[in-house]
């Protein structure tokens, strides 16, 4: 999928171009440009997974898991109630959460993991399919990433997003979520 | 003020729980070179891709196309359509219309919400799914892709309201 958008930029971009002196600086700038967005979002990553790791060591994301399971054995009635995979599901979740994408992809892996063992066919299962459309809408309370780029274009409040981020994740997670139910 | 409470709060709960914060926060923050160094080659190939095609006019005619349909700012189209697909490439464009109209006017702001207001659905449904090599997948896709229009929507309006 990937794959083919990329192609079909590169071509339909140079075939439809508007002058082709802007397109070769283009060409030949986006190495600068991709490095001075890393740079740009570099410092608050970093500030923020210190702080996550100190909640992480200090079992706050973990007594955080706990808090939602009984959530989850009602968003997933499938799931056997003593399984492994609530603990997986949930820390995935909460990892989510506060904007922390790299330490909540591992423990999203493992929880397909027991997902499948539960599932024992070559078909997605209900559960996985629900648990898919939690990782995709994205819950979040800290957009850590586009609060970054923001500061470093100078906004004079480079949070202010943060409220309307969280709504429109949790109204597309509920509608998600009902979704889900409704399809079968 | 939420990131003030929730600092507050990891900060006390580690020293409580009798922690070494101060290291603990080092180790963390050292990981981000990590995800800064897996980061770029992808950012880079989206870079490059995107940048081509907004400088041409055949983004022009698409988006012109769903300008007809919907009544939002012509800038952010092309990131409320490759947003599902790419997170590197809707950060890309966000980064560029912060450059042409700043990160606090009307656009800047809509396109920072919509950039929050959901995930790169097709990256996680073909990692997860290929993690544990499942191809029928039915319709996952289609009730996670609804999600996104919902989360997009959801985000017109809440900064209309908003702001």
């Amino acid at each position: 999928m990937i794959n083919i958008l990329w192609v079909l930029f590169v071509l339909l971009g140079i075939l439809f171009t508007k002058d082709f002196s802007s397109l070769n600086n283009i060409i030949l700038y986006s190495g600068k440009k991709t490095l001075d967005l890393i740079i740009n979002l570099f410092p608050v990553m970093a500030i923020w997974l210190g702080l996550m790791n100190i909640a992480s060591k200090s079992g706050l994301l973990l007594k955080l898991s706990k808090f939602i399971e009984p959530l989850l054995h009602f968003i997933f009635p499938e799931i056997p109630k003593n399984s492994e995979a609530y603990g997986y599901i949930s820390a995935n979740l909460i990892s989510n959460f506060f904007g922390l994408g790299s330490s909540s992809t591992p423990l999203g892996l493992k929880a397909m993991k027991e997902l499948s063992e539960i599932n024992k066919s070559d078909k997605a299962s209900r559960s996985m399919r629900t648990f898919l459309v939690l990782n995709t809408t994205g819950l979040t309370i800290i957009p850590t990433t586009i609060i970054s780029l923001r500061l470093a274009h100078n906004s004079i409040d480079p949070s202010c997003i943060t409220l309307a981020c969280f709504l429109a994740t949790l109204i597309g997670t509920i509608g998600g979520l009902i979704i889900d139910r409704i399809i079968p | 003020m939420i990131i003030a409470i929730l600092v507050f709060v990891i900060v006390f709960y580690g020293y409580y729980k009798k922690i070494d914060v101060y290291s603990t926060f080092i180790d963390g923050s050292k990981e981000a070179f990590n995800v800064i160094l897996t980061m770029f080659p992808s950012l880079l190939a989206m870079m490059f891709a995107i940048n081509i095609i907004l400088n041409s006019n055949f983004i022009n005619y698409f988006s012109n196309f769903f300008k007809l349909i919907f009544d939002i700012p012509f800038e952010v189209i092309p990131m409320i359509i490759l947003r599902p697909i790419s997170s590197s490439s809707s950060l890309s464009i966000l980064d560029s219309i912060f450059k042409s109209y700043g990160p606090d006017s009307k656009i800047g702001l809509l396109a920072s919400v919509i950039q929050g207001s959901t995930d790169t659905t097709f990256y996680i449904i073909s990692l997860y799914f290929g993690s544990i090599g499942i191809k029928k997948i039915g319709n996952t896709l289609k009730v996670c892709l609804l999600a996104d229009i919902i989360g997009i929507s959801a985000s017109i309006i809440i900064v209309k309201l908003l702001f």
